[in-house]
């Protein structure tokens, strides 16, 4: 794991006095909210329905045991004893007072941690595989580089005030479990023919209300040139992205308006401008940072077989289980979707056992999804049985990972001001009603996305189920979508047809789900089934 | 509380900034104004006679500014770089950083906050157009 030096410790601490002035000026007068908003939203502040939310960045997913325990104080002493994770790798708090803010920041940065840029109009958090540096199939750990990404883009003195917010993925592995082509920027590391690794660069993707998949715009990026051209990326956008309506600033419209090829040149014609500042950090600063995140002291000689006599945790080891590339080793996933609870909460308790299991079978490492459960990446497949035991326990081993109750949802109507509609009682009735897990272990890969209003937060046009919350005449309808993808074959969800009430909703996704079940192939998840046979079989079921 | 912030030694340039339009087509004058959207590459043929350049911030998010003022550094302009307009304390770290050496900001900035705010980061992680070195340079010499 990454580790600051004095560099970076001095500017969180300078981040921490500058926002507690900042805070001062706004509660003397001295400072407008409007001059005020963006200040505090570039520290992951947001004035909620009912309180501030603060939002506190964990870079690229990864943090450890003393940083876990950390976010669990944050929320007894600050919050209601909950964090909430969200489909940024990030970790919510819902009840925040502003005058606390700073104090908070300042807990936050002794060790390590800040809300640096968790939103506004600048580059957010970079996110990436929550399995990498783990997984199997991976080319090279992509962390290094979101770690250069992170200071690169910290305080960038000219995409601080870009048109729209602006989201980066990294990812080393034809696996996409980040959704980079759903991101303004999406990076994956592959290798050339000569071995040398390098990027594909993929941008303008994005969902909001205007869902797009992002043309590659870059085949094979060299990787000394990688933060030159992804800062000719964001000048390009910086002077040309639409700041005449918010709801067309994003930069997946200005390359549909462009065209890719069109906005691909001038990317192209601004980059040798770039690159010749000599900006890109040098190969030593990249070997520091990559030192850092140098395999942990893996045993060999394991044995890799898994004793699964007990029928429940051969259960989960089956469903939320990964192979790791260690041969004796595992990647463990903790589900924080309980059935009837709220996907991505978790108590202060839960917190703190989940940093003390990271600490005592993962190497101190732990990692957020963006599907909002948690990762020990590094668990001997020796010790997951005693580690089930302790996550059972805690109710934190419910076996669902990718399954239909796996779901992701914003906070919707129920904390967020900018929701029409309420997500998280969907998500619970839903995962009530399939909460049988033969009947979900049947069903397969299953991904249901909600979101509580158009912005998307709940990843709708990427859920292979996908439900949009809207305001029909003062009441909360929802709207079924379905086909839609966030992995490597990413698509776009389509919506099948008029919308439903709440228990509407729950039960028009049955009837989808049981059409599937009647006309699958062997082998067939639903959104195969799905593109095999468009919308109508499903749009008879649910409307017939 | 002070109107007018300049970081420079020289004299002020003393003739009204004329606009973008007017320049291109008038070889004689010393100042121009940029608006926000406005190309300010088309400047880049004259810099070595330009005195001052207005950059426009018509509103203190509209951040192409802070690229107008990098392309004419980075295009070797070295006279008077001036932000006019929404001007803010909070933002003008991330100006003075992008190259402009003057701010004439639409309201009086409080002096003491001006001085905490340009003197509260000690480190840059990035290069920009104010010759910092960036901590990657701090940490590989």
């Amino acid at each position: 794991m990454y580790k600051y030096d004095q560099y970076d410790q001095a500017i969180v601490d300078a981040r921490v006095e500058e926002f507690r002035d900042q805070v001062e000026r706004r509660l003397s007068g001295a400072l407008s909210e409007d001059q005020f908003k963006p200040l505090r939203l570039m520290n992951g502040l947001y004035l909620q329905l009912h309180a501030y939310m603060l939002r506190v960045a964990i870079p690229y997913g990864t943090l450890d045991s003393r940083q876990m325990r950390m976010l669990a104080t944050i929320a007894r002493k600050y919050d209601r004893g909950y964090g909430h994770f969200t489909t940024r790798q990030n970790i919510q708090y819902n009840w925040i007072k502003l005058a606390d803010a700073p104090d908070i920041l300042a807990d936050l940065a002794t060790v390590e941690m800040h809300a640096i840029q968790t939103s506004g109009n600048c580059i957010r958090n970079i996110s990436s595989d929550q399995f990498a540096g783990a997984a199997a199939e991976e080319v090279a750990d992509p962390r290094p580089w979101a770690e250069l990404l992170r200071q690169w883009s910290t305080f960038h003195p000219e995409f601080s005030y870009l048109p729209r917010k602006f989201k980066i993925a990294v990812v080393a592995s034809d696996q996409d479990r980040a959704a980079v082509r759903l991101h303004d920027i999406g990076l994956q590391i592959v290798r050339n023919d000569a071995g040398a690794p390098g990027f594909r660069v993929f941008v303008g993707g994005g969902m909001g209300r205007t869902p797009m998949v992002a043309p590659e715009i870059r085949s094979f990026l060299p990787t000394a040139d990688f933060l030159s051209y992804v800062e000719a990326i964001l000048r390009v956008y910086n002077r040309y992205g639409r700041r005449d309506n918010i709801y067309k600033a994003r930069i997946k419209i200005l390359v549909h308006e462009l065209g890719a090829e069109e906005f691909t040149r001038q990317v192209e014609a601004e980059f040798p401008l770039v690159k010749a500042l000599g900006l890109d950090a040098p190969e030593a600063e990249f070997a520091r940072i990559a030192a850092f995140f140098a395999d942990p002291a893996f045993e060999a000689g394991l044995a890799d077989e898994l004793d699964l006599a007990d029928p429940d945790f051969a259960a989960w080891a089956k469903q939320n289980v990964h192979p790791h590339k260690t041969p004796g080793y595992a990647i463990a996933t903790i589900s924080l979707k309980p059935v009837g609870g709220i996907p991505g909460d978790a108590s202060a308790d839960q917190i703190d056992l989940m940093a003390d299991l990271a600490e005592r079978y993962s190497f101190n490492e732990l990692r957020v999804t963006h599907a909002q459960n948690i990762v020990l990446p590094h668990v001997r497949k020796a010790d997951l049985y005693a580690l089930w035991q302790q996550l059972e326990a805690a109710g934190l081993a419910t076996p669902n990972l990718d399954l239909v109750s796996d779901i992701i949802a914003c906070p919707g109507l129920d904390y967020c001001s900018l929701a029409n509609a309420r997500s998280i009682p969907v998500a619970q009735k839903i995962a009530r009603r399939f909460a049988d897990l033969d009947r979900q272990r049947d069903l397969g890969e299953l991904k249901l996305k909600i979101s509580g209003c158009i912005n998307a937060c709940g990843h709708h046009h990427a859920g292979h189920i996908g439900i949009l919350g809207v305001d029909r005449k003062g009441e909360e309808n929802y709207q079924l979508l379905l086909g839609g993808s966030g992995a490597e074959d990413a698509s776009l969800a389509k919506i099948v047809g008029p919308g439903f009430s709440e228990d509407g909703i729950v039960d028009a996704v049955e009837k989808a789900i049981e059409r599937y079940r009647a006309i699958r192939q062997d082998g067939e998840r639903f959104l195969d089934t799905y593109r095999r046979v468009g919308v109508e079989p499903f749009k008879e079921a649910i409307y017939g | 509380m002070v109107d007018v912030l300049r970081f420079r030694d020289d004299a002020s340039a003393d003739e009204p900034a004329v606009t973008l339009d007017a320049f291109v087509g008038q070889s004689n004058a010393l100042s121009v104004r940029i608006e926000a959207g406005e190309d300010v590459r088309l400047l880049i043929p004259h810099l070595g006679r330009i005195r001052l350049i207005e950059v426009a911030f018509p509103t203190f998010r509209d951040g192409r500014g802070y690229s107008a003022a990098r392309i004419l550094r980075e295009a070797g302009y070295r006279g008077e770089l001036k932000a006019v307009g929404d001007v803010l304390v909070d933002q003008l770290p991330f100006m003075r950083r992008c190259g402009f050496d003057s701010f004439m900001p639409d309201a009086p900035l409080d002096t003491a906050a001006v001085e905490r705010a340009l003197g509260r980061y000690d480190h840059a992680y990035q290069k920009a157009a104010d010759g910092r070195p960036p901590v990657w340079a701090l940490r590989h010499d």
